[in-house]
């Protein structure tokens, strides 16, 4: 099977976002990028599916994104992927959802697939959308936040548990397919170090606009940042002090009903 | 400039989710300067009898597709509806609640649509006509406000628990039965069935109360003691990763960056340290409580309510204190 699982650089969930002093954006520097987590999921069941279904199947990375973003590539690569496409081109810094997903939706076309894994958000913009606009230009179905994947036996269906509130969705799909990934779903490996020795030799193509047969970038952006702001100050805790907890508690009680009229 | 807006009213187990009242109210907000009208669509199996609880809220028209491909949901069907309603009645903007199902159909709609894609927004707003959403970014750490580039249909996911519900104002606004011609045929990725999960509380994302154990609970047995409280105040119980890794609770409702993103009017943490991915997923609650017995524990520095102490000693006071005013 060809499959093909995609892979975001972001910033490490500790870090310290900070807006710039031009507030158009994040302060960069001194920030540690990682893989999406979410899309470490997709890379680990990409690898689990190929080795349930062996044979010639194959794992490509495809991953849009800075110079940077390589070695995270060859991380991946480490964990087991056979090759990835590297889409690096300046006039993509800050690309609008929709160029992202046509980007993608063309690598994706060429490199020829039978299944996208890839995450369900990616934790810099949080927009949760590349994917599903990406797999309505490549008009094959969706599924998204999966928790459990099953190929069936003929690998032309599969059968997904999609998390949703108070449960979870049993989707049948047939494939091609996107599927989306949600923590849960699989514990993605460590690269071993004979993993990592094999990555430097496995090939990453690098591609800009024009390699893909863009003359620009594709389309307009849709949508426009008027403001960043950071995150509004709370407003201090009242500590509730009592000499017997049992006073402390009747206090609380007696707040979230009074001050704070929450029950 | 008069905007028209469409709502999407989310039917789940025939029911219509409280959510799209907000939708509403955020509807009116968005056409109400300009005079533009508000259209609600309802999609799915008892629909019909769904639409009747907005019926009295002012609005243009209900439009109720409710044939029986449409009974499953699929990204597909639901995806066909809208966009042919988009095109049939061309609204600026289309608002759909950021659950499961609106975070999955919207970006799907809005590409369709050839339209704009705003997600997981907190606020909606006109300014100069144009409607100014608000979203985080960066897991919560930092926000920011977008406008549509143009005139392209946007789609718009709105968070649950953000803007205030519409009340209803009277009326009874005609409901128009739509057609679909979705097929099986045409629908790839199908839902086959729903698994519920066991405990029968509400939803994380969608419960007023929330109260949350850590790592401090140390057992699954002990969270009992938080599903008592938990009941007692109509909510859910909530866990942080260190809770659910360590095997006490399951994933589902593990709240942070790596698990739900909740927003309920109060939020009771025990024994959780306030790490930046579990606030992540929480601090947007309207009232925090902490209660942990390190003065020092960064939750506090977000909560609004703090009580330095022996949780297993806290929490069944405050359940036992609450039995005596609820
Ligand atoms: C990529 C990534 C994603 C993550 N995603 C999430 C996520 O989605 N959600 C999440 O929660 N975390 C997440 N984390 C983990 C996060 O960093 C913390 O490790 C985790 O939140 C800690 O959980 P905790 O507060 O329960 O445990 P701890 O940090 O160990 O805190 C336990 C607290 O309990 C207090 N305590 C102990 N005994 C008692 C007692 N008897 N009474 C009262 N208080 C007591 C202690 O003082 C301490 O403050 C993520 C981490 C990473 C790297
Ligand atoms: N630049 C990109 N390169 C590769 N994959 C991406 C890129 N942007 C988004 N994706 C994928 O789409 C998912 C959703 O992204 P987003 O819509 O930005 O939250 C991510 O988890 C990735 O798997």
């Amino acid at each position: 099977m060809k499959i093909i699982a995609l892979l975001k650089r972001v910033p490490d969930t500790e870090a310290k976002i900070l807006i710039n002093p031009e507030g158009t954006g994040i302060k960069e520097d001194g920030i540690k990028f990682v893989i999406n987590p979410y899309d470490e999921y997709a890379v680990e069941e990409a690898l689990r599916l190929k080795e349930k279904t062996g044979g010639d199947g194959k794992v490509t990375v495809v991953c849009m994104g800075p110079e940077e973003s390589t070695e995270l590539i060859r991380t991946a690569l480490a964990m087991g992927a056979d090759d990835a496409v590297h889409v690096c081109d300046a006039a993509l810094a800050k690309p609008d959802a929709f160029v992202s997903a046509a980007v993608l939706a063309k690598v994706a076309k060429d490199e020829g697939f039978d299944i996208i894994f890839c995450g369900k958000q990616a934790i810099d913009d949080d927009m949760a959308q590349v994917h599903s606009i990406m797999a309505e230009m490549l008009d094959v179905p969706q599924v998204n936040v999966a928790v459990a994947f099953e190929i069936a036996a003929d690998r032309a269906r599969a059968t997904i548990r999609r998390r949703i509130e108070g449960g979870d969705e049993r989707v049948e799909t047939s494939l091609p397919a996107v599927i989306s990934c949600e923590k849960g779903l699989n514990e993605p490996r460590y690269a071993s170090l004979p993993g990592i020795m094999k990555a430097k030799k496995k090939e990453i193509r690098r591609k800009t606009l024009a390699d893909l047969g863009f003359p620009g970038v594709p389309g307009e952006a849709r949508s426009r940042i008027t403001r960043w702001f950071p995150l509004p100050k709370s407003g201090g805790v009242k500590m509730v002090q009592a000499d017997e907890p049992r006073d402390a508690a009747k206090e609380l009680v007696r707040l979230l009903r009074e001050e704070a009229k929450v029950i | 400039m008069a905007n028209d807006i469409l709502v999407f009213g989310e039917v789940r187990g025939g029911v219509l989710k409280k959510m799209t009242k907000e939708l509403i109210g955020a509807a009116r907000l968005l056409a109400g300067a300009g005079g533009g009208s508000v259209d609600a669509l309802v999609i799915g199996a008892g629909a019909g009898a769904a639409a009747e609880g907005v019926r009295n809220f002012g609005l243009r028209k209900i439009t109720v597709a409710d044939d029986e491909p449409l009974h499953s949901y699929s990204t597909e069907g639901y995806a066909k509806v809208l966009a042919d309603v988009v095109t049939r009645d061309k609204p600026s903007y289309v608002l759909l609640g950021a659950t499961a199902m609106g975070r999955d159909l919207g970006p799907r709609v809005a590409a369709r649509i050839d339209g704009v894609m705003f997600s997981d927004c907190v606020d909606v707003r006109v300014d100069g006509g144009q409607c100014v959403a608000r979203r985080p970014v960066y897991s919560g750490k930092v926000y920011v406000e977008l406008v549509r580039a143009g005139e392209r249909p946007n789609v718009i996911t709105v968070r649950p628990n953000n803007m205030p519900p519409a009340v209803a104002t009277g009326g009874s606004t005609p409901v128009v039965a739509h057609s679909s011609g979705v097929t099986r045929e045409m629908v790839r990725a199908l839902v086959a069935g729903i698994i519920p999960l066991e405990g029968g509380r509400p939803d994380v994302t969608e419960a007023d109360v929330i109260v949350s154990g850590g790592r401090a609970m140390k057992d699954k047995a002990n969270f009992k003691m938080l599903e008592e409280l938990a009941d007692l105040l109509g909510g859910a119980v909530g866990a942080s990763r260190a809770a659910v890794d360590s095997g006490f609770a399951p994933h589902p409702i593990q709240v942070g960056q790596t698990g739900k993103i909740v927003n309920p009017k109060l939020y009771v943490a025990c024994g959780i340290s306030g790490a930046i991915q579990h606030l992540a997923g929480m601090r947007t609650s309207k009232v925090i409580v902490a209660i942990n017995k390190d003065p020092n524990a960064p939750i506090f520095e977000r909560a609004t309510y703090g009580i330095v102490g022996d949780l297993f000693e806290v929490v069944p006071l405050l359940t036992e204190e609450l039995k005596k005013v609820l």
